[in-house]
């Protein structure tokens, strides 16, 4: 039997959560206050999911970088593979918002997508109205 | 040196900017929005990460994103930009204010102004720490923009002082771009930042967090080589013989921010606790025609509340400038025990007024009491990390008004 503890994220209580499993299989949730206390920490213990926000490369832009996400939340065990991934990509300039850079990004069904946009160099940036 | 007219002026492309500038000019007011920067977004630029807009857009977006969504409800409200341009001075007797730019020295004459500078980092000085200065020690929202915007590593292994949201956000951040992150260090027997931060932001990726330690002396004549830390008693005094070292080259503050408001501090009274201007309910200074909004004002834990002030002080800017706000009796409200920040420190009577405030320690129920309790609320699990809002309506503002002394004060159930 193995126990793990939660710090429950779902509201500003913080409940501290106990898990009790054995091998993959949950035997009890306790600590919790509320339903999604329990639903949070079970998901939590058997496949937590993050989203993730970086930057990619970007060739001949205004900006060195642009910033990017995945769409949707990625298991939180491919995080080091996708930032693995994220180093060797590059973007050409011009860049649009929600552009998406790779899609189905490590088979997770999330497209990672531009969260800025990044205009060709030189473009004077000046006064705008 | 050229000289202009508006009816309202907004200094600042930050949220708080962003929102007023759009709120005044859909008021049907000729706006004018200042900003250093050669594009707005302040802040929000640089912060990467999801969290902003659950409450505005009812979304989870990254900072660039809902930056970008002001920016078009700015365009569509048809004010007027000016980026690359720094207010420098205003003249609280002829509201003139002077702005430099690429162009040259500009003065505008408007009729209401808007304070939006946002807020500064409280720097490696201000901690008092004798001894060298190798380079090496960054701010957080400095590393954040050279990560971020610049595609910079501020160094190799890092150590970070201060939990706050942005302490946790850059300890997350470094660790994914390759940089060790040793560790965390905050002063308070508690987190600063969100739960949720502690949990994503740390927790994820095992980076300790050592609560009731500081930073006691760095090293190194160059660049910084090591950092020694002490555990701290509850007054925050170092404890003899808890020393550690930790070898790093690079030390990041996230040590806290303090509102930009060196501008009109002269003339408008700054609040000793919040260290932005006093206002009312209208987000209006003493100042008659200066309004001001967001990180300006105290420092706020999100943008949507940001946003919020920023477009009710636009639409009374606005309203102002047609001379439509009528002078009333205001209400003043102090402190009363664990409050911290408390925005507004007036209340005009003729409006609906939102408080926001501040807990100096984690509660797990309290109650919000204003007035004797002729206006309260419940709390659970308040936090510092998060500000409290309460809403204190105009019928309740009359009963207030009737006392000699409004107090607010959180008291712990
Ligand atoms: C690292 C970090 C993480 C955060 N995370 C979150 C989060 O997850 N969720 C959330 O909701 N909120 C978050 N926030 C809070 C939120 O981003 C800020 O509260 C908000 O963006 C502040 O907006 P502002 O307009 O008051 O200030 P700013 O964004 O600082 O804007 C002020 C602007 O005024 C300009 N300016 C200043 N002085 C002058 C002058 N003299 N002349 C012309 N222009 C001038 C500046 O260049 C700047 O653009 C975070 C903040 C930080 C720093």
């Amino acid at each position: 039997m193995k126990e793990v503890n939660l710090t429950c994220i779902s509201c500003p209580l913080g409940c501290q959560i106990t898990v009790r499993m054995n091998g993959d299989r949950i035997v009890s949730v306790t600590g919790n206050s509320c339903p999604r206390g329990e639903a949070y920490a079970r998901q939590e213990v058997t496949t937590p999911m993050r989203v993730i926000a970086t930057s990619v490369k970007v060739e001949g832009g205004s900006l060195p970088l642009v910033s990017v996400k995945t769409d949707k939340p990625i298991p939180k065990r491919l995080i080091p593979e996708l930032m693995g991934l994220v180093k060797t990509l590059s973007v050409s300039a011009p860049v649009r918002i929600g552009q998406v850079l790779v899609d189905d990004v490590l088979d997770t069904g999330a497209n990672l997508v531009a969260t800025r946009r990044v205009g060709a160099e030189r473009t004077d940036p000046g006064t705008r109205t | 040196m050229k000289s202009y007219r508006t009816d309202v002026l907004v200094i600042g492309g930050g949220a708080a900017g962003l929102a007023a500038a759009s709120a005044a000019a859909e008021a049907g007011r000729e706006t004018i929005l200042i900003e250093r920067e050669d594009s707005p977004g302040g802040v929000l630029e640089q912060c990467i990460h999801p969290g902003f807009g659950v409450h505005r857009y009812r979304e989870e977006l990254t900072g660039p994103e809902f930056a970008a969504r002001l920016v078009e409800e700015l365009d569509a409200s048809g004010a007027e930009v000016l980026t690359g341009r720094s207010v420098l001075a205003i003249d609280p007797k002829t509201r003139a204010v002077e702005t430099v730019g690429p162009e040259g020295v500009r003065t505008i004459r408007p009729k209401a102004v808007v304070f939006a500078t946002g807020a500064r980092e409280r720097p490696f000085g201000a901690l008092r720490i004798p001894g060298p200065r190798p380079v090496g020690i960054f701010t957080a929202g400095l590393a954040q923009k050279l990560v971020n915007l610049h595609n910079l590593l501020p160094g190799r292994r890092a150590l970070i002082l201060g939990s706050g949201d942005i302490g946790l956000i850059m300890a997350r951040r470094l660790h994914l771009e390759g940089v060790e992150v040793v560790g965390v260090l905050e002063l308070k027997p508690f987190p600063g930042g969100l739960m949720r931060n502690v949990v994503q932001c740390l927790d994820d990726y095992e980076i300790p967090l050592h609560l009731s330690h500081t930073v006691i002396a760095v090293h190194g004549t160059k660049r910084l080589t090591g950092v020694t830390a002490a555990r701290v008693d509850e007054t925050g005094r170092p404890i003899t013989g808890t020393a550690r070292e930790f070898a790093v080259d690079t030390l990041i503050l996230s040590v806290g921010l303090i509102p930009e408001a060196e501008l009109i501090g002269r003339f408008v009274g700054l609040d000793p606790i919040n260290r932005g201007p006093c206002v009312d309910s209208r987000w209006r200074t003493r100042a008659p025609w200066l309004f001001a909004a967001g990180n300006s004002v105290a420092v706020f834990d999100l943008v949507d509340t940001v946003a919020a002030a920023g477009e009710s002080a636009g639409r009374f800017a606005a309203r102002f400038a047609e001379n439509d706000i009528p002078e009333v009796r205001k209400i003043p409200i102090s402190r009363g025990e664990n409050v911290l920040h408390l925005v507004p420190t007036e209340i005009d009577p003729g409006v609906p007024t939102l408080i926001h405030l501040r807990v100096p320690r984690p509660m797990q129920r309290a109650q919000v009491r204003i007035g004797e309790g002729i206006v309260s609320r419940r709390l659970i699990g308040v936090r510092p990390a998060e500000m409290v809002e309460v809403e204190v309506p105009v019928e309740a503002a009359e009963e207030l008004a009737k006392l000699a002394d409004v107090k607010v004060e959180v008291v712990e159930e």
